[in-house]
C-alpha cells in the first residue's frame, strides 16, 4: 500500500499499540495475581488479564517486527 | 418511547445510569490508572496517525479517496469497521437482550448477501465508472437532479447518524465512567475532527483498521469468559429458558411463523423481504458511508474482494456483540427493562454491554474494553464525517455552487466541511436526546432514505432501459412515500397494522415493511416512467450499466484468487450458520 510514497504501514501502528497494551495488561494481571483486588470480578480465578495480555503482547510484537519501517524499505 | 423534553429523557434514560454509577461506587465504574493509561494511549495514537498522514493528503484524490491505493484487506476491514459504530456495540447488544438471537438477523441475512452482491455484481460498475461517490454515480447514470436529491438526503442522514453515534457514546461513558455527557461528546468528536481534517479519508481508514482490532480484542474477552460462566452454549440456552420461560430467545427462524411467537413481533416475510432484500441491500450497496471505503481499493479485483473480506468478518461479529446480550439474559442476576421502566435499582437494556464488561474485566482488561467501545464510536463517527465531507464537497458544493475551482480549493473546502460536519453532528447529538430509543431512530432513517435509493441504483445498474427522469422521480416518490408512512404511524400509532399487515406487529416490523413498500413504489414509478420516456443511447451507458459494459475477465486467475470463490465460501458458511441456529 503506497510504499512508493514512503508511507509507514498501518500494521506497524497497530503492532506498536498492541505491544504496549499487551505489556500493560499482562503486567496488571501479574500484579493482581499477587495482590488480589478487594472486589474481584466474576471468574477472577481465570486470570484473564494474564493470558489475554500475553496474547495481545505477542500479536503486537509480531506486527511491530514484521512491518517495522526500516525492515520494509 | 418518545420523551417530551430533554428533562424527561434524562429522567428516564440517564437516571438509571447515574444510579448504576452511584450504586456501584466500588468496582463497576472505577477505572484504575492502568485503564486510564490504555485509553489515553489510544487517543494519542489516533491523533498521532492523523498528524503523520497530513503530508500524504495534499490532493483531492488523496484527501477524499485515500489515493485509491488501498489493499483489499485494508479496504475490507475499513468497510466493516465504519459500520461498527456505537449502534453496533451498544444497540445490538441491547437488542440481543431484548429480542434474543433474532438480533443476529441484522448481521447475517441483513448483511452477508448484500455484501457479497456488492462485491460480485455492483463494484465493477462503481469502480469502472471511476465515480467518487454514490451520488456521483447517479449523476453519471441519471443526471444532475438525481444526484442532487441523493446527495442532500444522504448529507441529512449522515449528520443525524453521526449525532446518534455521539449520543450513544456519551451514554455509555456516563454509565461506565460517570463522565459528563458534554465532555464525552466534545472530546471524542474533536478528536475525530482533528485526525480526519489532517489526514482525510486515508487517516479515517487507518484509524478504522486500528479500531477494528481494538474492538475485537477488547470485546471478545466478555464473550469467552461469559460462555465459561454459563457452561458453554447449551448451558447458556438452559439458563435463558429457566430465566425467561415465556419467550423463545435462542432460535433464529423457528419463531418467525407468526407475529406473536417471537419477542420482536415480526413475521419471517418482514425479515426476508424487508430486511434481507431491501434494507440490507440498500445500506450495504448504496450507503456511501460504507461504499466509500471500497472505492479506495487499488484495483478492480481488490474492490471486489474488499466487501467479501468484510462479509467474512461481519459474519463473526455476533460473537462479540450479540452473544454478550444473550449471556446477559443467562447470567445477570437482575432482569433488565426498557429505558422508560429503568428507575430505582433497575437497569435498562442499553446497559447490558457495560454491565457484562464490568462483570468480567478487571484492571487493564476493563481499559481495553472501554477503549473498544470508544474506538467503535469513533470509527462510526469518522465514517459519517468523511463520507459527508466528500458528498458535500463534490456532489453539492462543486456541482451546484462552484464548478471551476482548483483541486487545492476543494481540499481546503473538505477540511472545513469536516469541522462544520462535526459541529452539526454535535448539535444533532443534543437533538437526539429528544428522540425515542436509539435503534428505532436509526431504523427509521434507513428505511426512509436508503430503501428507495437502492431501488434507483439497482435498476440503473442492471436495466439499461431506465431513463434519467425515471431515476429521479422514482427516487423522489420512494423517499416521499417512506417519509409519509413513517409520519402516518407517528401521528396515529394504530396505522401500524396497515403498514405491517398485522395488528400484532411491533416497531421493528414497521421499519421492515415500510422499507419494502417504499422500495416497491420507487421501482414501480421508475419502471413506468422509463417505459414512457425516450431510452438512453447505449454509448451513454458504457461503464455504468450491465450489458453495456465490458467487464475484465478473471479467467487467468487461479480459483482461490477469484472473488467468486471466496464469496461462495462465505455464502456456504452463512447458510450453515442459519441452519445450525434455526
Amino acid at each position: 500500500m503506497v510504499e512508493g510514497k514512503g508511507l509507514i504501514s498501518i500494521w506497524f501502528f497497530i503492532g506498536v499499540l498492541l505491544l504496549v497494551y499487551g505489556i500493560i495488561i499482562l503486567s496488571a494481571g501479574v500484579y493482581h495475581l499477587f495482590h488480589p483486588p478487594a472486589h474481584p470480578v466474576v471468574l477472577a480465578n481465570l486470570h484473564a488479564a494474564i493470558w489475554w495480555g500475553a496474547f495481545v503482547l505477542l500479536m503486537g510484537a509480531f506486527y511491530t517486527f514484521r512491518f517495522f519501517p526500516r525492515r520494509n524499505k | 418511547m418518545l420523551y417530551a423534553s430533554r428533562k424527561d429523557f434524562e429522567t428516564n434514560m440517564l437516571a438509571p445510569a447515574a444510579l448504576l454509577f452511584q450504586a456501584a461506587s466500588g468496582k463497576l465504574i472505577s477505572l484504575s490508572p492502568v485503564d486510564i493509561a490504555i485509553i489515553v494511549l489510544y487517543f494519542a495514537m489516533v491523533i498521532g496517525i492523523g498528524f503523520y498522514l497530513k503530508r500524504f493528503s495534499g490532493t483531492g484524490e488523496d484527501f477524499f479517496l485515500a489515493g485509491r491505493e488501498m489493499t483489499a484487506w485494508i479496504a475490507g476491514l475499513s468497510f466493516v469497521a465504519a459500520n461498527l459504530g456505537s449502534l453496533e456495540m451498544m444497540g445490538w447488544a441491547a437488542s440481543a437482550y431484548q429480542y434474543g438471537i433474532l438480533a443476529t438477523h441484522w448481521y447475517w441475512i441483513g448483511a452477508i448477501p448484500a455484501m457479497l452482491f456488492l462485491g460480485l455484481i455492483m463494484m465493477p460498475f462503481y469502480y469502472i465508472s471511476k465515480t467518487h461517490s454514490v451520488p456521483g454515480y447517479l449523476k453519471l447514470r441519471f443526471g444532475e437532479p438525481a444526484r442532487a436529491l441523493s446527495a442532500i438526503t444522504f448529507g441529512f442522514m449522515t449528520v443525524l447518524m453521526s449525532g446518534v453515534n455521539m449520543y450513544a457514546m456519551a451514554i455509555v461513558l456516563k454509565v461506565i465512567l460517570g463522565w459528563d455527557i458534554n465532555f464525552s461528546v466534545w472530546v471524542s468528536s474533536l478528536t475525530v475532527a482533528v485526525y480526519v481534517v489532517l489526514g482525510g479519508l486515508r487517516s479515517a481508514i487507518f484509524n478504522e483498521v486500528l479500531q477494528f482490532f481494538l474492538i475485537w480484542l477488547g470485546a471478545i474477552v466478555t464473550s469467552v469468559v461469559g460462555l465459561i460462566e454459563a457452561g458453554g452454549w447449551s448451558g447458556m440456552v438452559q439458563r435463558i429458558h429457566a430465566n425467561f420461560p415465556a419467550q423463545d430467545y435462542t432460535h433464529l427462524w423457528s419463531g418467525l411463523g407468526s407475529f406473536r411467537s417471537n419477542p420482536m413481533g415480526i413475521h419471517w416475510t418482514g425479515i426476508v423481504f424487508g430486511l434481507g432484500c431491501v434494507i440490507s441491500f440498500g445500506y450495504w450497496t448504496t450507503d456511501f458511508l460504507v461504499v466509500q471505503r471500497v472505492l479506495t481499493a487499488r484495483d478492480l479485483r481488490s474492490s471486489k474482494m474488499a466487501p467479501i473480506i468484510g462479509a467474512a468478518f461481519k459474519i463473526c461479529i455476533p460473537f462479540i456483540v450479540i452473544l454478550p446480550g444473550l449471556l446477559g439474559l443467562a447470567v445477570l442476576p437482575e432482569h433488565l427493562v426498557g429505558a422508560a421502566q429503568a428507575t430505582g435499582n433497575l437497569h435498562s437494556y442499553n446497559e447490558v454491554l457495560p454491565l457484562m464488561l464490568a462483570r468480567y474485566c478487571g484492571p487493564g482488561l476493563l481499559g481495553l474494553g472501554i477503549t473498544a467501545l470508544i474506538a467503535g464510536f469513533m470509527s462510526g463517527m469518522a465514517g459519517n464525517v468523511s463520507a459527508f465531507t466528500t458528498v458535500w464537497t463534490y456532489d453539492i458544493y462543486r456541482a451546484l455552487m462552484n464548478k471551476n475551482a482548483t483541486d487545492e480549493h476543494y481540499v481546503k473546502m473538505g477540511r472545513w466541511t469536516t469541522v462544520i460536519g462535526v459541529l452539526v453532528s454535535i448539535g444533532t447529538a443534543y437533538m437526539v436526546m429528544q428522540s425515542a430509543s436509539i435503534m428505532d431512530y436509526v431504523q427509521a432513517l434507513f428505511s426512509i432514505f436508503i430503501a428507495p435509493l437502492f431501488g434507483t441504483v439497482i435498476l440503473g445498474m442492471l436495466w439499461k432501459r431506465t431513463t434519467g427522469p425515471a431515476g429521479f422521480w422514482g427516487l423522489l416518490c420512494g423517499t416521499v412515500s417512506s417519509f409519509s408512512m413513517w409520519l402516518w404511524v407517528k401521528i396515529d400509532p394504530s396505522a401500524l397494522r396497515y403498514i405491517a399487515l398485522s395488528p400484532y406487529a411491533k416497531t421493528m416490523a414497521e421499519d421492515m415493511y415500510r422499507a419494502l413498500w417504499s422500495w416497491l413504489i420507487c421501482v414501480i414509478v421508475t419502471v413506468v416512467i422509463s417505459l414512457l420516456t425516450k431510452p438512453m443511447l447505449e454509448a451513454e451507458l458504457e461503464g455504468l450499466v450491465y450489458g453495456c459494459t465490458k467487464l475484465p475477465s478473471e479467467g487467468h486467475l487461479r480459483l482461490y484468487q477469484r472473488p467468486v470463490f471466496w464469496a461462495g465460501a462465505v455464502a456456504v458458511l452463512f447458510v450453515a450458520l442459519n441452519i445450525i441456529f434455526w
